[in-house]
């Protein structure tokens, strides 16, 4: 297949590896941002090639994982409510909340349902005028200009019935709390491509510069990983700082100029927390209060929640890349995709599930 | 498997919010009927205990019954597809297609079919008429008469338009002796053509999912092709399979975990169509999970294993039939696939259905 296979290529991605083997001099910690880029670590078996002085920690780029237990708690409780339509991606049906899930509330006859694109609860709103259409808006800069258009939309056909619940993230707050740790180990990062195809490098820019790592925004596909790695060694090894683009295929150092501005007319920057991190200042989007009708979180009273913590998972740990997946006590044993303890078990991007579905369990 | 490169212990940075473990779901879901992990929880912890005996015990497509010193094959299958009428086929020549096919990887030839519809209130009666011509037709084609059949009809909004059941019964051919238990170690692993097909075509005509695509369901009697098969290669073939749900991977686990031995894949062996392959990169599916419908898996002896291939090529439905793999003593239980790129990975069980990602 065209601009696939290319990137797929047995005698490239060793090409690769080799090169790598032959810069490494000392060990190095390299995190890769994105939960789709670890996933294609494990489901290719790229860690397994790479020489043992290269780390590689899985970071915290897994929307599903990211989003704080009260955020799902409160869709569960919107899901609930009479007349609700409540609208998801697949990934986020099967997290668990305090105490059940998307699906097991479609189970007891919640209209849950999944869609591929938010435009299409757009569409459901527009079909369905005496019922409320509730869209989970979860994810990083990637996603969110999508979910920014169809509000959009939505407040220009006056479609009343549409809300979103807004629970998006953004990439570069995150990397500063990891950096800033005094438990960091992290040396270079690969930025996440799509994250970058939106926004453009400019942002990862000072941090590189105030932390002295390189940065190498780095794509999705076998050969994308191990050139962004190659290229991340080779900084550390020159003493390089600085930010590099190895997915220049799709990324430029100003990113989707469109996309930017309808992110920001929709959106304001928020404080938000993280599941398994906490707070983190200036990380969220919310939408603006020109948008508070279609704001869920404003329209739907759901009481107070208080969302119920559990102890052995370690998911604060992996998210941050403290802890590899495998570290944890429960992992494939209390904690399986069908039984997940935390997020990181559940989204098809997160690490535990990664280490999971492609045998790194034992 | 580890890495041997455990990080360093480090303190955390946070207190950690993690959510609270889901007991066992108090209520189905629809993954109890996806074909992976909690299907077979399903039958494992509750319908093989309850039933216990050696036949269902198999755990094979159909039971197989010894009566008056023949072999009866017996199988049953319920069809709930969603839309009833899709590229390459509908719920009815589906219907008849699925329970033939259960019979054949008995190693059996149908003799009789029945089928059991449950009806919504309010189906029109055209598209009744058009099911029941197509199941007709599928049944004319195999040459095997649908013997017996009832109807219920239930209220409006309680069923999709149609659900099919068909049951059938066949006679297994002599000196032949498929079980998953008798793969073993050395043993080619085969499959018919194209996988994933039928899966992305079902999905490509479902509500709120539109994509431009050529893809026709692959839904097809597969007693003909089995028939070459089993003439060529006999009692050298061991296993039969048609990866309905849950698709090839789901298959080759049963399969590995009955027998006891590992299988080992070869990616780039594997044949996927272009269609195919796109659509599940979009989607972010594994096209190893998607649902075949007139595919079937092999397991063969290795000395008659280019016998058994060319067998399968040269009947039409099998003409891109490929050899993917092996079955092996080591890692018992486990399927391990050899990346595109030269990685290992292992191709483990589904837990529910495959969800599309967020982005």
């Amino acid at each position: 297949m065209r601009f696939v296979d290319e990137y797929r290529s047995e005698e490239s991605v060793r090409r690769f590896a080799a090169s790598i083997r032959g810069l490494v001099t000392r060990p190095w910690t390299l995190m890769e941002i994105c939960g789709g880029q670890t996933h294609t670590l494990i489901r290719f078996g790229i860690d397994e090639m790479l020489p043992p002085a290269i780390t590689m920690v899985h970071g915290p780029g897994c929307p599903v994982c990211v989003t704080p237990l009260e955020m799902i708690d409160r869709a569960l409780a919107i899901a609930q409510k009479p007349g609700v339509i409540f609208t998801s991606f697949g990934d986020m049906l099967r997290v668990p909340g305090s105490k059940t899930d998307l699906l097991a509330v479609k189970a007891r006859g919640g209209d849950v349902r999944m869609v591929y694109s938010p435009l299409d609860a757009v569409e459901i709103a527009r079909k369905n005028p005496d019922r409320e259409v509730v869209f989970f808006a979860v994810g990083f800069e990637t996603t969110a200009p999508a979910n920014a258009t169809a509000v959009w939309k939505a407040k220009k056909a006056g479609i009343l019935n549409f809300s979103l619940l807004v629970s998006h993230v953004l990439v570069p707050p995150a990397m500063e709390v990891i950096l800033g740790s005094p438990a960091n180990r992290v040396q270079g990062f690969l930025a996440a491509g799509h994250v970058c195809t939106v926004m453009g490098y400019r942002e990862y820019e000072p941090i590189a510069a105030k932390y002295r790592i390189p940065i190498v925004v780095t794509g999705f596909e076998p050969l994308d990983l191990v050139q962004g790695i190659q290229m991340t060694v080779r900084a550390l090894e020159e003493g390089r700082i600085g930010v590099e683009n190895q997915y220049a295929r799709s990324v430029t150092r100003d990113g989707n100029v469109a996309a930017q501005k309808r992110l920001r007319e929709v959106f304001e920057v928020c404080d938000r927390p993280w599941r398994g991190i906490g707070v983190i200042p200036g990380s969220g989007w919310r939408l603006r209060e020109e948008y508070a009708g279609h704001d869920a979180v404003r329209r739907f009273d759901v009481g107070t929640i208080t969302p119920e913590e559990p102890s052995v998972c370690i998911a604060g740990e992996i998210l941050q890349g403290l802890k590899r997946p495998n570290a944890c006590a429960a992992f494939g044993t209390a904690c399986t995709p069908e039984h997940p303890l935390g997020a990181p078990m559940v989204s098809s991007e997160g690490a535990c599930a990664a280490y999971f579905n492609y045998g790194r369990a034992v | 498997m580890t890495d041997g490169r455990a990080p360093k212990p480090a303190e955390p940075l946070f207190d950690l919010s993690c959510p609270v473990p889901l007991s066992d779901y108090p209520h189905v879901l629809l993954a109890h009927g996806g074909g992976g992990r909690l299907t077979q929880r399903l039958i494992e912890q509750l319908f093989v205990p309850s039933f216990d005996n050696p036949a269902l015990s198999e755990q094979h497509d159909g039971a197989v019954l010894e009566i008056a010193g023949r072999r009866l094959a017996f199988t049953t299958d319920s069809f709930v597809v969603k839309p009833l009428f899709f590229p390459g086929g509908d719920i009815g020549s589906l219907a008849v297609h699925g329970t033939v096919n259960d019979l054949a990887m008995c190693g059996a030839r149908p003799l009789a079919l029945s089928a059991g519809l449950i009806l919504e209130e309010g189906l029109p009666m055209e598209e009744l008429r058009k099911i029941v011509a197509s199941m007709r037709h599928a049944a004319l084609a195999v040459g095997v008469p649908i013997v017996t059949g009832d109807t219920k009809v239930v209220d409006r909004g309680k069923g999709d338009g149609v659900f099919v059941n068909v049951t059938g019964v066949g006679l297994v051919r002599e000196g032949i002796e498929i079980s998953p238990r008798r793969a073993r170690p050395g043993d080619a692993v085969l499959v018919s053509g194209e996988i994933a097909v039928h899966g992305i075509a079902i999905m490509s005509v479902r509500e709120g999912l539109t994509f431009d695509t050529e893809l026709v369901s692959d839904s097809a009697p597969l007693d003909g092709l089995v028939e070459g098969l089993l003439a060529a290669a006999g009692e050298k073939v061991h296993v039969l399979r048609d990866p309905t749900r849950g698709g090839v991977a789901s298959a080759l686990n049963e399969i590995a975990g009955r027998a006891k031995v590992g299988i080992r894949l070869e990616e780039t062996k594997i044949p996927v169509s272009e269609d195919v392959r796109g659509a599940c990169e979009i989607l972010g599916l594994d096209p190893l999970y998607v649902a075949n419908e007139g595919k079937c898996l092999v397991i063969v002896a290795p000395e008659a294993a280019d016998a058994a291939l060319d067998a399968i090529r040269s009947h039409p439905l099998g003409r891109l039939a490929a050899r993917i793999g092996e079955v092996v003593a080591d890692h018992p239980g486990q399927v391990v696939m050899r990346s595109r790129i030269g990685g290992q990975r292992i191709v483990d069980l589904l837990t529910g259905e495959q969800l599309p990602r967020i982005c």
